[in-house]
């Protein structure tokens, strides 16, 4: 059983690509456990056709207990065979959404949902922001990690912190990182640049997924593109991205996450940003016109 | 004021002086909005009543009084029974505090246990640094030949990861990197201590038992529990196999340090299951259990490694005690000694003589799953009716096994099993359908208070009596120490109940 994550910032993309290129993998005959860590809990919806499906959280909130709680309650079957898990989690504003994780992901691994499977996939959200959000790159559990971003610098910032977490872990445990994935956002030297930060982490960028517009066709139809238009091309970057993936395995690196200073300086030598005179920071346009005068 | 410094009284004197009650009269008065006397009289009176039971019993989101504790206690309790273990807990010191407090109250024992003193900085950036220096000083000062690491909720909230913690402060050199420090995770707020106690042990198993292969041997693993009677119980247990000649290794052995002599030496650990015995328990035939429910994991993982089990539940009485010899005679191929079996005559002897005085009695009682299986079942073998069985930590499985002890006895016919609920509805129970005793924990003396039934107290913990948990309360002999318990509080109570010197002294008899 190979056990892999979707790390990345929030609406990047992370649950469509993850959904598709999952779906590939379930094409090519693996069999497959997607496990949502997000509180949003839409990393399944592709894939069950549902709005967003009962959470191991909240039917346990409603049980009382997590100990309540059968298998069957939580776990769905969907696209060829896809079991999907939905971790849930507490509404905005309250309680803790990283306990949730653990508390899930110990639920699933106790009454043998992983038993079985070929690959578990977690998507988790965001930025690695507490321990429990950590929970999937323990000892035993995710062996590679795929962060999904773009172009955008508050993507690359969130990936470089995801390699941070990683790092944690990944000299005293297994955990590697598997690559970046590119969602494109067509945003100036995208590939240029996500080639650069996967450089300057000691990875590589595994796929650059193009943007299609049949993407956002599929999702109204809560479909996969691999389910709703299996001819098209963009079903094909998928299945390459399943492909490389699946070839992946064990070729993980220990990231090298560089500093804020480092990722602006990267940002300015692809011409994204200009760099900045530090004589004009804080001064208004009062001051400055009495400066030159 | 009667009280100076040639005449100081008790405080149980004290605060019944006239200016005291004049004191605490005016305190209620004028700080305490007092409600009325008559009312709360009424409100007393209805909380009695069926139709308050009715609503106690609907009771969802709030526990008052459970009969449990949290997984670390045991997790504490069972790291202390391994040679030269002091037990680390990653969290908070309060928390820490209470555990140590807790086992040294029952025991009247010091119990060695540290923390990672996680404060608000900890809890925030995580406590990776706390353990890194934790262990650094607790190696350092204590010179533990093991260290057991289990965890806190506040490190359970913020998800620290113990495995790749206790690996980075072995990078950094606080022990060395061959050191042994199992370690297990055990969120106070999931389960009780009797899951912490199966964590903790599973986690020291496996420590030592991953990625070797068994040679399948004639010894056989023996596994107490948590339990509060553990210092009598282990010797009792211990004594019973050497009468067999079986060759055992008990695992998690704390009967030592939990009665460690006053000799001039203080002992911070004291015997204990030896590291090599531990590794070697691997090649055991078979691993038994005294106590199911605690160590539900810790079973599955033995057998994973191709032992037999056999779990007990908490063998107390004749049918308990035959049922444990057996299955050891079955698995070792020894016989069981005369000497054991003239015990269990012996036992049955005491039985009969007493049985006038107990059979039909009425009784309620709580306490974790196992210890309230073997008291229900041997209140069914005295011929006395268990009729309230509660256990805040039990489930459907405990459920079913007490109700499957009743429906095998015309004397279960009246009883109920409580699976999950708490001391609270204890007390309804005892108000609307009233037995003759009690048996329970020292929290029960609030029930006795309250509600007039007579408390026997077994279980865990026992702060308010002394030395208790050196009696064995398993195998005949224990089974004698539990009978002679009931008995006593039986007569006490005929006794009490009779006299009344020209009124009810016909019965105040010198022979019962």
């Amino acid at each position: 059983m190979r056990q892999i994550a979707f790390y990345g910032k929030g609406g990047i993309g992370k649950s469509t690509t993850s959904q598709n290129t999952l779906a590939a993998l379930a094409e090519m005959g693996q069999k497959i456990l997607i496990v949502g860590c997000d509180p949003k809990s839409d990393s399944t919806r592709l894939i069950l056709h549902s709005k967003a499906q009962n959470t191991v959280l909240g039917l346990a909130a409603a049980a009382g207990s997590v100990e309540d709680l059968e298998l069957e309650d939580v776990m769905k079957s969907g696209y060829r065979g896809i079991r999907c898990v939905e971790s849930g989690g507490p509404e905005p504003g309250v309680g803790c959404a990283g306990r949730g994780v653990i508390t899930s992901i110990n639920f699933l691994e106790e009454n043998g949902a992983y038993d079985g499977v070929d690959y578990v996939s977690y998507d988790v959200l965001g930025d690695v922001v507490c321990g429990g959000f950590a929970m999937p790159i323990r000892e035993n559990k995710a062996q590679e990690i795929y962060i999904v971003m773009s172009g955008e610098m508050m993507a690359m910032y969130a990936a470089n912190n995801i390699s941070k977490g990683i790092l944690k872990y990944a000299n005293s445990g297994g955990v590697r990182l598997g690559g970046l994935v590119c969602n494109e956002r067509q945003t100036d030297k995208e590939l240029e640049l996500a080639e650069a930060l996967a450089k300057k982490l000691g990875t590589t960028l595994i796929h650059f997924v193009p943007r299609d517009n049949v993407v956002q066709h599929a999702e109204l139809r809560r479909m996969t593109v691999i389910e709703y238009a299996p001819e098209s091309k963009q079903a094909e970057e998928y299945r390459t991205l399943a492909r490389k993936i699946h070839a992946n395995s064990g070729k993980g690196v220990i990231p090298t996450p560089i500093t804020m200073d480092e990722l602006e300086d990267l940002l300015m030598e692809h011409g994204i940003m200009k760099k900045v005179d530090e004589s004009i920071v804080g001064k208004s346009i009062a001051e400055e016109t009495a400066a030159v005068h | 004021m009667n009280q100076n410094a040639d005449q100081i009284l008790d405080h149980a004197n004290l605060f019944r002086e006239p200016e005291y009650l004049e004191m605490f009269e005016k305190k209620r008065k004028e700080f305490e909005n007092p409600c009325d006397s008559d009312e709360i009289e009424k409100i007393r009176e209805w909380t009695k009543t069926p139709e308050y039971r009715e609503l106690n019993f609907q009771r969802e989101a709030l526990t008052v009084n459970p009969a449990k504790a949290c997984q670390p206690l045991g997790a504490v309790f069972c790291a202390v029974g391994f040679e030269g273990t002091l037990p680390f807990v990653h969290g908070s010191q309060g928390c820490v505090a209470y555990y140590r407090s807790h086992l040294s109250r029952h025991f009247k024992e010091p119990c060695s246990c540290v923390s990672s003193s996680m404060t608000e900085d900890a809890a925030v950036f995580g406590g990776l640094n706390n353990m890194i220096d934790g262990l650094a000083n607790a190696y350092a000062l204590y010179k533990p030949k093991m260290i057991h690491v289990s965890t806190t909720c506040m490190a359970e909230v913020i998800g620290d990861d113990l495995n790749t913690f206790i690996k980075n402060a072995k990078a950094k050199g606080s022990v060395p990197e061959e050191y042994d420090v199992p370690f297990a995770h055990t969120p106070a707020f999931v389960g009780s201590h009797i899951v912490g106690y199966d964590n903790a042990l599973k986690s020291i198993l496996s420590h030592f038992w991953e990625g070797k292969e068994r040679q399948p041997g004639e010894k056989i693993n023996l596994i107490m529990g948590f339990d509060g009677y553990t210092v009598g119980n282990i010797r009792e247990l211990k004594r019973m196999l050497n009468l067999m000649s079986v060759s055992y290794t008990v695992l998690s052995d704390n009967s030592d340090i939990f009665d460690t002599p006053t000799d001039g030496q203080f002992r911070m650990y004291d015997g204990g299951t030896t590291l090599e015995e531990t590794k070697n328990a691997l090649h055991a035939k078979a691993t038994i259990s005294m106590q199911e429910f605690c160590t539900e994991k810790t079973l599955e993982y033995a057998a994973s490694k191709g032992q037999e089990t056999v779990a007990l539940n908490h063998p107390i009485g004749v049918a308990g005690t035959d049922e444990f010899l057996i299955e050891v005679s079955r698995i070792t191929g020894k016989p069981i000694p005369q000497e054991l079996e003239k015990e269990r005559g012996r036992l049955v002897d005491a039985i009969a003589d007493s049985s006038a005085y107990l059979h039909g009695k009425r009784f309620a009682l709580y306490g974790d799953p196992d210890l309230t299986l073997g008291l229900t079942a041997f209140l069914l073998e005295l011929g006395a009716e268990p009729v309230h069985s509660l256990a805040t930590n039990g489930g459907k499985e405990w459920e079913a096994k007490v109700q499957a002890l009743f429906d095998a006895s015309p004397f279960g016919k009246n009883g109920h099993v409580y699976p999950g609920k708490d001391l609270w509805h204890m007390r309804s129970l005892l108000f609307t359908e009233p037995v003759d005793f009690l048996i329970g924990n020292t929290y029960g003396k609030y029930l006795e208070r309250d509600t007039g039934t007579p408390l026997i107290r077994i279980g865990f913990p026992i702060f308010d009596r002394h030395h208790h948990h050196r009696y064995p309360i398993i195998g005949y002999q224990g089974a004698m120490n539990v009978l002679v318990r009931i008995l006593d509080k039986v007569f006490e109570e005929l006794d009490r109940k009779s006299n009344v010197p020209s009124k009810t002294d016909y019965s105040f008899d010198i022979i019962r």
